[in-house]
């Protein structure tokens, strides 16, 4: 019996060792021969864990499937209380466009040789037939844009590394996925990490890189386990090596773990955390490009970008720009998380709507009350109310309503939520993790906390001194931790006044 | 507990050694010195500084930068409970609460006989099935209260 059963974080956080253990057993018991295959997750986690059985046509899902649900698996699949149906027929799965995570959820992460049968290596395989600027050049004219949030045109960055001469140039893998409501690095590097591969050999290709460096966080402790396993293998495999497949130019990489700090996921934070400075932010220029690593020319890039990049060297620019609207091209793999019916990953064009993705995709609330607010883009992006799920997804779109779409997290928060409190976390989170360079991060926002918590006092005249902080923090800081932080603040005491508005309470 | 139990500068120096001659070694050799005492022993700094001719102050200002580095060992169990957004909006505030009473400690701390260290960690990736943890490395969803006390009491995740 051949079966398929995710080990991505989210569904073993959801008992999918002890579901794998009753597997083993049950056809143990039965004297079933078992063909398990181990994948990465599909995106469907409110159905985690999700056991998947070869069907006449198809792979037929089941779950959540708890320990006591497999037995009946063996007996009458059709049957089962909990069949859902062939998987890539449910809703969630067809409505997709799964282009960066064709192949997530459905090979074993580590099996090369099934990365290849299902499509991988091809975009290496052409860019190493193409004369490198043609390769930037493909990758300009998809469109396609940084992931990691700021959204910059991926071909440009590429094309002034690959012009800067140095003995010595690198990739660097930005896989610090800090944003909360965020999780597409983690599953992509679990689920499928030689698409991340295969894409920094491209890039390393494309712009005379030679050496490539992922920066993975330390909250990530499978992601670090696939994605160490997954390098020795391709260097084995001679993927990675002297020689590229046998015959391209010379590309390694190296596995730098994180020790917890959300700023290192800033990019020039994390160059000083690879050469073991203290990682406080550096000022720009120069930009890494021209002088990143080490002092050398250096493409700093997120795991999606780079994941993105096989696809559109495979299907050529044309295709990959097709999808999407206005200046956001291509696919963004959307994850659906927090107080959600239907949470997961979710990859499509650019241009749903944030209503079609909170209402129909995700289906509201996992406690069923109304759903009050919609935080996009991670700790860094505005709160959305209801009367703005009209926004189409797409960079400009959000930023011409006061947001961002950041890394694509997309965070459900049901009429229970206290906006004040959530500004008020805000301000707290960038005081912690503030790198300390400069002045209107690291003491606006302690400025901050202490003047919401006056306004959660009731006090009135409190209210347009944060609003004056904000202006402080958005143009006088050397980052986005200090800049963006004013975007959930205002945005929570623009749309939600009423939680602002509080009684006076007896002084503290 | 004092790290010098006699093998200490032997085992530093070894340590040492496997990364010499790496780029950037300093957060590595961080990781694995931690990894091999279970804190950062305030000994180490100095062996550390001149391996990689490097200032005193110069590694204590890295060192000090991350929450990950720990002064002293962690407690026989880590338990880190995530307190970002996603999970707040699935009351993972309320199970913070509920684990510090219980364990009466603070965040970042441990318990008096050793038994647990009560970590907050920011986003676990586990958003779309929280509140989240991370029991002695293992991922949990969906956490709730009863969980939560079953976890502290000792049961595994
Ligand atoms: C405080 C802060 C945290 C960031 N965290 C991340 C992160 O975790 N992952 C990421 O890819 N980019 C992050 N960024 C953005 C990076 O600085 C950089 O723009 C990105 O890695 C570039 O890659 P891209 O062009 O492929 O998006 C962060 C930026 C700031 C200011
Ligand atoms: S916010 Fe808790 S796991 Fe992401």
């Amino acid at each position: 019996m051949k079966v398929w059963l995710s080990q991505d974080a989210a569904a073993r956080a959801l008992g999918a060792e002890a579901v794998a253990a009753a597997l083993t057993a049950e056809a143990a018991r039965r004297g079933v021969a078992l063909d398990l295959v181990r994948t990465g997750s599909h995106g469907m986690v409110w159905l985690e864990p999700l056991v998947e059985v070869q069907g006449p046509a198809g792979r037929l899902a089941f779950g959540p499937m708890t320990p006591a649900d497999v037995p009946a698996l063996f007996d009458a699949p059709a049957a089962h209380p909990r069949a859902l149906g062939e998987t890539l027929a449910l809703p969630w799965m067809r409505r997709q466009t799964r282009l960066t995570f064709a192949r997530c959820g459905m090979t074993d992460p580590l099996d090369l040789g099934a990365y290849e049968a299902a499509g991988g290596l091809a975009g290496l395989r052409r860019a190493l037939a193409m004369p490198p600027a043609e390769v930037v050049q493909a990758v300009t004219e998809s469109g396609l844009r940084g992931r990691g949030g700021a959204g910059f045109p991926t071909g440009i960055k590429w094309r002034t590394a690959a012009g800067a001469s140095a003995p010595q140039k690198h990739i660097v893998c930005n896989a610090d996925e800090g944003d909360s409501g965020t999780f597409a690095d983690r599953m992509l590097i679990e689920g499928d990490p030689f698409c991340l591969i295969e894409g920094m050999a491209i890039a390393g290709h494309a712009v005379g890189a030679t050496r490539g460096w992922v920066y993975l966080r330390s909250e990530y402790p499978d992601a670090i386990r696939t994605l160490a396993r997954a390098l020795g293998i391709a260097r084995d495999m001679g993927l990675l090596g002297p020689r590229v497949l046998g015959h391209g130019p010379a590309f390694d990489i190296e596995l730098r773990v994180g020790a917890g700090a959300y700023v290192c996921g800033e990019e020039t934070s994390l160059l000083n955390s690879i050469e073991g400075r203290r990682p406080v932010v550096r000022a720009k220029p120069p930009l890494p490009a021209h002088e990143g690593l080490f002092g050398q020319p250096t493409v700093v890039n997120n795991v999606l970008t780079l994941a993105s990049v096989p696809v559109i060297l495979a299907e050529g620019p044309a295709f990959w720009r097709d999808f999407g609207i206005g200046r956001s091209r291509g696919t963004i793999p959307l994850q659906i998380a927090g107080n959600v019916r239907r949470g997961g990953l979710f990859e499509a064009a650019f241009g749903l709507t944030l209503g079609e993705i909170v209402d129909d995709i995700a289906g509201g609330t996992a406690s069923g009350r109304p759903v009050k607010a919609v935080q996009v883009g991670g700790p860094l992006g505005a709160y959305f109310p209801r009367a703005l799920f009209g926004t189409p997804f797409g960079y400009e779109e959000f930023a011409a309503r006061g947001g961002l779409i950041g890394h694509a997290g997309i965070v459900l928060f049901d009429d229970s939520a206290d906006m004040l409190a959530l500004a008020r976390f805000a301000m707290e989170f960038c005081a912690l993790e503030s790198c300390g360079k400069c002045t209107p991060c690291r003491i606006g926002a302690v400025r901050g906390v202490e003047t919401l918590d006056r306004i959660a006092r009731g006090d009135a005249a409190a209210r347009p001194l944060l609003e004056e902080l904000c202006e402080t923090m958005k143009f006088g800081s050397l980052c986005a931790l200090g800049g963006f932080t004013p975007y959930p603040v205002t945005s929570a005491m623009t749309h939600f006044p009423d939680d602002f508005a509080r009684p006076r309470e007896a002084a503290a | 507990m004092s790290p010098d139990d006699g093998t200490f500068d032997a085992r530093l120096r070894g340590l040492l050694a496997e990364h010499a001659g790496r780029d950037g070694p300093l957060l590595p050799i961080l990781q694995a010195v931690q990894a091999e005492w279970g804190h950062v022993p305030r000994a180490a700094l100095p062996a550390i500084a001149a391996a990689l001719n490097l200032s005193r102050a110069e590694v204590h200002g890295v060192l000090s930068f991350y929450h990950d580095f720990r002064e002293a060992p962690a407690g026989r169990r880590v338990v880190k409970l995530c307190r970002a957004e996603a999970c707040q909006a699935m009351g993972a505030e309320a199970l913070g609460a509920q684990a510090r009473a219980r364990l009466g400690i603070g965040w970042g701390e441990t318990t008096a006989d050793g038994a647990i260290t009560l970590d907050p960690v920011f986003c676990l990736g586990l958003c779309a099935c929280g509140p989240a943890a991370l029991v002695d490395g293992q991922p949990v969803g969906r956490l709730d209260a009863a969980r939560l006390d079953a976890i502290l009491a000792g049961a595994a995740p």
